[in-house]
């Protein structure tokens, strides 16, 4: 079974069109990894599915790198 | 004020029957059908198994992967066929020209499929499971917003809609948006991806359809007695549009110069054409008026000619009219017998045959042409292709709701 981090990574990856090595766990999904504003409500909608979860949009908002996500689900989720 | 001058100076084209110019018109004047069954979902209990359908193509070719997956099919092959265009004219966007160069290519139904696949997303999983791309990726309008993004061009951007004859309407007002002075570039045409499963089950359900499962080329048969309906294919066509100073002062290849644009409506049936072909007669009236043409001097038309029963007879009868015995003199073919017809790429797509033939000087054929209906007994350029003295052509495109539309094109 794959950490919750490795599998967040692979998301973003498969969604922004980026390297696994640029997914560092601070680089910005907007500033650093090239997405825009429906990218990343994309990308959430991703991390639902892959974690069988809803996120809230106001908590969606706040999700904006690697370390975020994961700390967001570790919290929320028994994954 | 002097009318000013627009050439066709870039062609692009993505058919069943080849991905390029080249091949496809290599494939036209062989007499080469592109139409087989379709594979991409099971047609069991569709009464329709066949189409055509772009083989081979790749997204990736054109755009960014990243990118690709944010735009229906449809948007693909108008980027493909936009860039074919933009690249074959040799033109260069410049911080100077950039505001002078727009593009205009629509499509007939735009993005179906998507529409098709995120409404069994929502039905599944409820509106939260929409994608953000579903609207930007089944709009009309974004292969003009996706091209202008992707190489910065800043004229006019806009897409029209009028069914099958979408492609052809497309040019002749981006010609006039030239003409006019809103803009010295234009890129235009039509893009469509239709043979999806609700594609293909609206257009049997219409009946407008070929049905002829047991033998897929021979299908489409434009002025044969055996027809019985189109046959439902995918494609694009674009044609870089440029006014003339412009494209010979820096010494642009030629293909044909834009001479005329008609349009007419036939106010009478939603899918039947005007009886007579009464609509289409003057809509090429228009066109040749615009073109302050003789229409004798016309030697090739490419027709509509999709090989439904009623609309080859009618387009003859107009044919007819609008020449009268110069009508027996001109060759008109239907590479549509060859393609399928690709709805609001169809006209975009015969836009750039028309123009081939001028600078090529031959004309495309119109295949399975065995045994012509009553009254059909024009020059159809009947299953060879040939050489042929074309300085004047003209292409014809009809949509449902009764819209006609036809550019004169002219060797220069």
């Amino acid at each position: 079974m794959s950490s919750i981090e490795e599998r967040v990574k692979k998301i973003v990856v498969e969604q922004l069109g980026v390297e696994e090595d640029q997914v560092t766990p601070d680089a910005s999904f907007v500033d650093d990894l090239g997405a825009d504003s429906l990218d990343t409500v994309e990308l959430v909608m991703a991390l639902e599915e892959e974690f069988d979860c809803e996120i809230p949009d106001e908590e969606a908002e706040k999700i904006s790198t690697l370390a975020q996500a994961k700390a967001y689900i570790e919290a929320n989720l028994d994954a | 004020m002097t009318k000013r001058r627009v050439v066709i100076t870039g062609l692009g084209v993505l058919t069943p029957v080849g991905l390029n110019v080249g091949e496809t018109w290599n494939n036209l004047l062989a007499g080469k059908s592109g139409i087989d069954y379709l594979t991409k979902f099971d047609t069991e209990s569709f009464s329709v198994k066949f189409g055509g359908v772009l083989k081979g193509f790749e997204a990736t070719d054109y755009i960014p992967a990243k990118e690709t997956k944010k735009m229906d099919p449809f948007i693909h092959y108008g980027i493909a066929a936009g860039i074919q265009a933009f690249r074959d004219s040799g033109l260069e966007v410049t911080e100077e020209n950039a505001t002078r160069i727009g593009v205009s290519i629509g499509s007939g139904i735009g993005g179906i499929g998507s529409i098709e696949t995120q409404h069994n997303t929502m039905l599944n999983g409820g509106p939260r499971r929409i994608s953000p791309f579903f609207v930007p990726s089944a709009i009309i309008n974004m292969i003009s917003g996706n091209l202008s993004i992707m190489f910065g061009f800043k004229g006019p951007n806009m897409a029209i809609g009028t069914a099958c004859a979408t492609g052809t309407h497309s040019i002749g007002d981006a010609a006039r948006m030239i003409q006019y002075g809103d803009a010295d570039v234009m890129i235009a045409g039509g893009a469509e991806y239709a043979t999806t499963e609700l594609g293909l089950g609206g257009f049997a359900a219409a009946r407008a359809l070929s049905t002829r499962n047991d033998n897929p080329q021979a299908a489409s048969r434009p002025w044969d007695k055996d027809r019985d309906g189109f046959v439902l294919s995918d494609g694009a066509g674009a044609v870089v549009l440029e006014e003339y100073e412009h494209a010979k002062a820096r010494g642009a290849k030629i293909y044909a110069e834009v001479l005329g644009f008609g349009m007419s409506g036939d106010a009478y049936h939603m899918t039947l054409p005007a009886a007579g072909g009464e609509g289409a007669a003057r809509c090429m009236v228009q066109a040749l008026r615009n073109a302050q043409l003789d229409p004798s001097k016309i030697n090739y038309i490419n027709a509509h000619g999709t090989s439904t029963p009623a609309g080859d007879v009618c387009e003859t009868m107009a044919v007819k009219s609008t020449f009268g015995d110069h009508a027996y003199k001109l060759a008109m073919s239907s590479t549509k017998s060859m393609t399928g017809h690709a709805l609001g790429a169809a006209g975009a797509m015969e836009a750039v045959f028309t123009a081939l033939a001028i600078s090529e000087q031959k004309l495309p054929p119109t295949i399975n042409l065995e045994s012509p209906e009553e009254g059909c007994d024009l020059d159809y350029v009947a299953n060879e292709a040939r050489d042929a003295k074309v300085d004047f052509a003209l292409s014809n495109s009809f949509g449902f709701g009764g819209t006609n539309a036809s550019l004169v094109f002219g060797k220069i």
